[in-house]
């Protein structure tokens, strides 16, 4: 057997192997994913580590976070919604610079549920930070609470919805962590996108779960929140701030 | 006792229609712009993402605030038993309610969904002030009512005391309410604090009597009504008193934040480099809010001095109300202390806003609103004396 046909014929076996095993794969994938029925559980706390030294000059987070949410602008910088956003940080005195991504912090006390009067504003029991789009009456309390400056308000009529992603104009929105990817065993848009294109600076998991990679992250290596100060305990940690 | 008569004015002539018609124009435009910002979308105000809460929000919470404050004539008479506020009282309960009205019109209409009104009257997350407030304003149209109803009925004036104490302990938590929508954001240097509570109680005492004052003069004045100088010049001393406690308030305010190393950057913005809420805040809120009122109160006897004081201390709350809404928002959130941040949500920087037509109009026509209602209802029921002369209101200890 010449070693080309050899060859052939390993690629060959390799890719059959991997087309009977993914549906497999992705068979456990979504037999660990929670079904649309199963209600979110305390057991859990999802959230992010943001590694912010392998963070660079790019914006795939953004990009991907803004595409998978169906959130587009009008050319309105002022008034378009951001659910997520780069910020450049430089130490005043030695000019030292950083940038990282900032979105909802997801915290355990979330200063934007305490104040919602409605109740729209309100922190699943897997600690994802969520706004009900059919109880907001849109009086911005929360945006005004917030310490991360995480919300938007619709100014105006939206169109391009996801399925997935209900908006609307006169309510206000944040980052949702992606809960429709993450119902259905998915990490976040952001998250996906910063492995495959970008520095490699996140990582999305279950903060409550030993055996999480995250969990192992935050017990063994430095982090901190923003503004901790403020005591929210958020789902979000950086590194390297 | 003497008794005072209480007269309805008379409302046929064309000045009271050309009155009430101005108004209802004001109502109306009002009501246009809220459609318009409800359809459009608050795109068209000058709020954004970073300002939040804008001009509407600015005479919303003056009106609410002066409403309570407007009832405290009534509670000097009721509560504190001074016999000469009695004749004021039933026009102070009338304008608390008024006031409260146009305000939460511009509240409401303010909303991103307006329409979804009966959701925040079904659905309440009992930790936030808003929700709070929702009982507070609504309780306090039912408790001041109550109050009216008790000083109109002959048969119920026994109850007006114990109604009227009520009421001013009402109005003391709905402004303490009022504040704290403000001192209980955590996450905001220029509002966090409990000091906003007492600061909004007597920013009410005052805006609500100087309200109250030209109310008065105007209403005495239109309907031919002779008001004495006793009357007045009490209210001149009581106004005189809160101005100075606001300016007092104020002054702790910014002191303390000036001991605190973490708040200097935000006491630099407000009182040296904040460009227009620096200029509002020595210009409109100290000197034409504060000090002028001061020099013409107790400066000058005349009536037109009181009545220009009076207008001083409204277009003074106007401004402080701005510095503190719009210019507290204007400043960046505090992420990073000793850093300077950048990005496409504009952090790190001073917001821009500049008030827009629609949000001007929703705010005038709130005001417009409070004062039509007023117009209204003192032709329709008996709120104004028949005189407050100083012969009239002598009987009452008027020059004791």
């Amino acid at each position: 057997m010449s070693p080309e046909r050899r060859q052939f014929l390993a690629w060959g076996a390799a890719a059959a192997a991997g087309s009977a095993l993914a549906p497999g794969l992705r068979l456990v994938e979504l037999a660990q994913a929670r079904s649309p029925e199963e209600a979110a559980s305390k057991l859990q706390r999802w959230g992010l580590l943001i590694d912010i030294t392998k963070c660079g000059g790019c914006d795939d987070c953004v990009t991907a976070c803004h595409a998978e949410n169906g959130v587009s602008g009008h050319g309105r910088p002022e008034t378009d919604a951001q659910w997520i956003r780069k910020l450049s940080v430089r130490d005043k005195r030695t000019g030292y610079a950083q940038a990282l991504p900032l979105m909802c912090q997801h915290c355990e006390h979330p200063p934007c549920v305490d104040v919602c009067p409605t109740g729209a504003s309100f922190k699943r029991d897997d600690g994802i930070v969520l706004v009900d789009k059919h109880t907001c009456i849109g009086c911005r309390y929360c945006v005004l609470a917030c310490p991360y400056g995480a919300r938007s308000f619709i100014h105006e009529a939206v169109s391009g919805q996801k399925a997935d992603v209900p908006r609307g104009k006169g309510t206000v929105e944040s980052c949702t962590l992606c809960v429709h990817r993450v119902d259905r065993g998915e990490t976040p848009a952001c998250v996906e996108a910063c492995n495959r294109d970008g520095g490699k600076a996140m990582a999305f998991g279950d903060l409550n779960d030993a055996a999480s990679a995250i969990h192992r992250r935050l017990k063994s290596e430095a982090s901190g929140q923003i503004r901790a100060d403020l005591a929210l305990n958020t789902g979000v940690r950086y590194q390297g701030l | 006792m003497a008794s005072v008569q209480y007269r309805e004015i008379e409302g046929r002539s064309g000045a009271y229609l050309a009155l009430l018609g101005v108004l209802g124009a004001l109502v109306l435009a009002g009501l246009g712009a809220a459609w318009l910002m409800e359809h459009e979308g608050h795109h068209i105000t000058g709020m954004t993402n970073r300002i939040v809460w804008g001009t509407p929000h600015v005479f919303a919470v003056f009106l609410i605030v002066a409403a309570s404050g407007a009832l405290n004539v009534a509670s000097i008479a009721s509560v504190f038993g001074r016999e000469l506020y009695k004749p004021l009282a039933r026009l102070s309960a009338l304008l608390a309610i008024t006031l409260l009205a146009g305000g939460l019109a511009v509240l409401v209409l303010d909303l991103g969904r307006p329409d979804r009104l009966i959701v925040a009257m079904t659905h309440y997350n009992f930790k936030s002030v808003f929700a709070w407030n929702i009982f507070l304003y609504t309780g306090f149209f039912a408790v001041v009512a109550l109050y009216l109803w008790t000083m109109l009925e002959r048969r119920m004036n026994g109850y007006t005391r114990r109604a009227g104490v009520l009421a001013f302990l009402w109005r003391l938590v709905l402004t303490t309410g009022t504040g704290s929508i403000f001192g209980f954001l955590v996450a905001r240097e220029p509002y966090a604090g409990a000091l906003m509570a007492p600061l909004f109680i007597v920013m009410s005492f005052s805006f609500g009597l100087a309200v109250f004052v030209l109310v008065l003069m105007a209403a005495c004045r239109w309907s031919g009504r002779s008001l004495g100088d006793a009357v007045l010049g009490r209210l001149r001393s009581l106004l005189g008193v809160f101005v100075a406690t606001v300016l007092y308030f104020v002054a702790v305010q910014h002191l303390s934040n000036l001991y605190i190393a973490r708040q200097h950057e935000l006491e630099r913005f407000f009182l040296l480099e904040g460009g227009v809420y620096t200029a509002l805040f020595w210009l409109g809120q100290v000197l034409v809010g504060g000090v002028l009122p001061l020099a013409l109160l107790f400066g000058a006897a005349s009536r037109g001095a009181l009545a220009a004081a009076a207008a001083c201390v409204i277009a003074g709350g106007f401004a402080q109300l701005y510095v503190l809404i719009i210019g507290g928002q204007a400043y960046p959130q505090q992420m990073f202390p000793e850093k300077e941040v950048a990005s496409s949500f504009f952090d790190g920087v001073v917001a821009s806003y500049a008030p827009s037509l629609p949000e001007v109009a929703l705010g005038a026509g709130g005001v417009a609103l409070a004062l039509a209602l007023t117009v209204v209802a003192l032709r329709v029921l008996p709120f104004l004396p028949a005189s407050l002369a100083d012969a009239d209101v002598d009987v009452l200890g008027g020059t004791a």
